[in-house]
């Protein structure tokens, strides 16, 4: 049990990181809402060391430590919308069976830029939004197989 | 990988595909400006004369050339700072931190036949 807080603390303490590192890196900053989504290395691997419960406490720290430093309420809001969606769609995946980890966290991109549209949409209240859609579908996908690739080394490996 | 995973891949960027053509097929130049900020239009301006304009204390927004651009943002990312000129219809600039949303309109005119071709 200790260890297991120690190491979802670890976890927590990776994805944090990675987000800030993520942050530093401007060439993603084209279009609104395109990233790497490097901290969702550290989610998916809690998913699939841990469980659901954890994963969903991993990131729920993760992203309000995330947002009191470096954001604001708002930010807060969208990256709650797009990482709960985002987890609860990994979990589904998952559970079937079907998919390996790149396939999963493909879905988990897709769903977070989703989530964070729809979110997005609902506080500027225009839709005219949902033309980035296409866009962020691409770059979802481009990241999505790399950080599942790269998740399922590191899961070898630890 | 699984064979599940690639049909995942090529569904989503079939998706994709397809959202990239309809945002090109309903592509049309606008006519007019629209300012949003919090969900209550600010104003709306004509593309064909050059101006800038001020919206509130937040951003600055200028039109040049029939294109509209943010060129001021009191925030740090500057996202709507950087981001291209809009001219055509459905174009936008958001600013989500100001709440500020620009976007080009069709001023409902008829348009005058250029030639009919019969």
């Amino acid at each position: 049990m200790d260890r297991k807080i120690a190491y979802l603390g670890l976890f927590s303490g990776a994805a944090i990181l990675l987000g800030y590192v993520e942050s530093l890196i401007p060439i993603f900053a084209a279009v609104p809402g395109m990233k790497l989504g490097l901290a969702n290395l550290a989610i998916l691997l809690v998913l699939y060391q841990y469980g659901l419960r954890e994963a969903v406490a991993v990131q729920v720290v993760r992203i309000l430590v995330i947002g009191f430093l470096f954001g604001n309420l708002f930010s807060i809001v969208f990256s709650m919308a797009g990482g709960m969606l985002s987890l609860l769609v990994m979990w589904i995946l998952k559970r079937t069976g079907g998919f390996s980890l790149i396939g999963v966290s493909v879905a988990g991109g897709l769903a977070h830029n989703i989530g964070q549209i729809c979110m997005a949409a609902l506080v500027v209240e225009n839709f005219q939004i949902f033309y980035y859609l296409p866009i962020l579908m691409v770059s979802g996908v481009i990241t999505g197989v790399l950080i599942g690739i790269l998740s399922g080394e590191i899961r070898k490996r630890i | 990988m699984k064979k599940r995973d690639i049909i995942l891949i090529i569904v989503v960027l079939a998706l994709a595909l397809a959202g990239f053509g309809l945002v090109s097929l309903s592509k049309k130049n606008g006519d007019q400006l629209q300012i949003t900020v919090d969900g209550k239009v600010y104003g709306v301006y004509e593309l064909d004369e050059n101006q800038t304009i001020e919206i509130g204390s937040t951003n600055i927004c200028q039109i040049k050339d029939g294109k509209a651009t943010m060129i001021w943002a009191e925030c740090r990312d500057q996202i709507c700072v950087h981001h291209k000129p809009i001219d055509s219809l459905g174009g936008s600039i958001v600013c989500l931190p100001n709440r500020v949303f620009l976007s080009v309109l069709d001023d409902g005119k008829e348009r005058e036949i250029d030639t009919v071709v019969s």
